[in-house]
């Protein structure tokens, strides 16, 4: 599954782990993300902002 | 960043260079002894004007230390960063906070259900906890912002003793995000006093972090009042607390901890208002805000108001690098300068009108005399023009750096 890296401070959103502190069980895709949605390490920057990382 | 979490003995980091600000770290400990060293020298001067020593440390010791040691921008080179940030003797520098601070708070409460001090006495007790209580707000601060969920349960502990617990949620989430924009409760606006900002981002604050776990929690399908609220559980921790102070030394000490508290606070959010006063962020084609860049935050280098708050002056890097630990803040060229460290700037910014003669001209050259550049209180907007506007607008706003 995808992921997507915060372009500020490496934090990696795995789909297939999600983020269940923040609401996003595992398994949740990038796409179920709302936009606004701030990295939850720095909150400098936001989903839009997120990089692809390749496998 | 991955190997600076990894273990030490896996890939040893070998110090190339050395810290000239190591062991001044330590001094950050005097902190929550304020109130012992005020107990001290009442004791050894028999002068009950001593219990105020708080105050006087924090608004007038620190400023004349500033004076006399002056600034230092030196910087650690960026190979010596990461070795920086694996060194857990700087880590222990703010968790010993912690302890001294709650023993510091437990001294105080016996002092003022002993019966031994005046009311002047002890109000000055409470001003010099309440110096600590506010400072412990930074030392949280530098706490809350890692990625580790032990030290981000550091920080509420030392929240704990203003009741600001909503503080690591408001400030990390909510602060960050809109930092330098009108949507911010804590960036003050050129023209807003200090005194009708502080209502603003104490109400402000707190209502956002309510929000910001309320959407969290609904996301999660939890209810909002529930342990996993991480602002009501932070709060539980100042109740239990104070609870806990009440049974063991009386309910006397009880109005002694609400001053304490406020002023606690009041400080931290004091030193909010000098952190980006007047700075705005441009709004970009698509209605959003540009990033958030050095040039929104001001700075100051002066060495001892720094090391009594973890560098917490090199704002632009902290709010570039959030995650970055104190010790690896770098100061830049050509950012917003405050003409003094905070400490000095705090005793301005309850002086309305010197504060205004001092920053407003700051903020103007800063915007290259194009006030509209600023943000600005709406109530003052039209006298701010006035004064300020004639000049502006012949300025294209291509001419920023």
């Amino acid at each position: 599954m995808a992921a997507y890296r915060c372009p500020a401070c490496e934090y990696v959103y795995e789909e297939e782990a999600g983020e269940p502190r923040e609401g996003f069980p595992a398994g949740t895709p990038w796409s179920d993300v709302p936009d606004d949605w701030t990295c939850p390490d720095c909150a400098v920057r936001e989903k839009v902002d997120f990089e692809a990382v390749s496998a | 960043m991955t190997s600076a979490t990894a273990p030490a003995a896996q890939a040893p980091l070998t110090a190339a260079w050395s810290d000239p600000k190591r062991y001044l770290w330590l001094l950050g400990l005097v902190v929550p002894l304020i109130p012992v060293i005020g107990w001290g020298l009442a004791e050894a001067t028999g002068l009950g004007v001593m219990w105020w020593f708080g105050p006087a440390f924090v608004f007038g010791v620190i400023p004349l230390l500033d004076m006399a040691i002056g600034k230092d921008s030196a910087n650690p080179p960026d190979s010596a960063i990461e070795w920086l940030e694996q060194d857990r003797y700087y880590r222990w520098c703010t968790y010993l906070f912690l302890p001294l601070q709650f023993a510091s708070l437990a001294f105080a409460c016996w002092m003022w259900s002993s019966g031994d001090l005046s009311v002047l006495e002890s109000l000055g007790l409470a001003l010099s906890v309440g110096m600590v209580g506010g400072i412990a707000i930074n030392t949280a601060h530098e706490l809350g912002h890692k990625r580790k969920q032990a030290e981000r349960w550091l920080s509420k502990v030392a929240l704990a003793q203003t009741g600001y617990g909503h503080f690591f949620i408001e400030h990390n989430r909510g602060h960050h995000v809109r930092v330098a924009t009108p949507e911010d409760p804590a960036s003050s606006r050129m023209g807003e006093s200090f005194y009708a900002f502080l209502p603003r981002t104490v109400w402000g604050s707190l209502k956002s972090a309510l929000h910001l776990e309320k959407v969290r929690l609904g996301r999660m399908g939890k209810p909002f009042v529930s342990v996993h609220n991480d602002v009501l559980n932070a709060w539980a921790m100042t109740i239990v607390l104070f609870a806990a102070l009440t049974v063991i030394f009386g309910v006397e000490i009880l109005p002694w901890l609400a001053v304490q508290a406020v002023v606690g606070f009041s400080l931290l959010e004091v030193v909010n208002y000098l952190e980006h006063y007047g700075l705005l962020r441009g709004k970009r084609e698509d209605g959003r805000y540009e990033l958030t860049r050095p040039e929104h935050s001001w700075n100051s280098d002066n060495v001892a108001s720094n090391v009594f708050l973890y560098h917490l002056q090199r704002h632009s890097d902290h709010h570039a690098n959030p995650l970055r630990r104190y010790q690896a803040l770098r100061a830049y060229e050509d950012l917003p300068e405050l003409p003094s460290g905070y400490a000095t700037m705090i005793v301005y910014a309850y002086l309305t009108p010197v504060w205004r003669r001092v920053m407003d001209p700051k903020v103007l050259a800063h915007y290259g005399g194009d006030v509209t550049r600023a943000n600005i209180q709406p109530s003052k907007r039209e006298r701010l023009l006035a004064k300020y506007g004639s000049s502006g607008g012949a300025r294209p706003a291509s001419a920023r750096r």
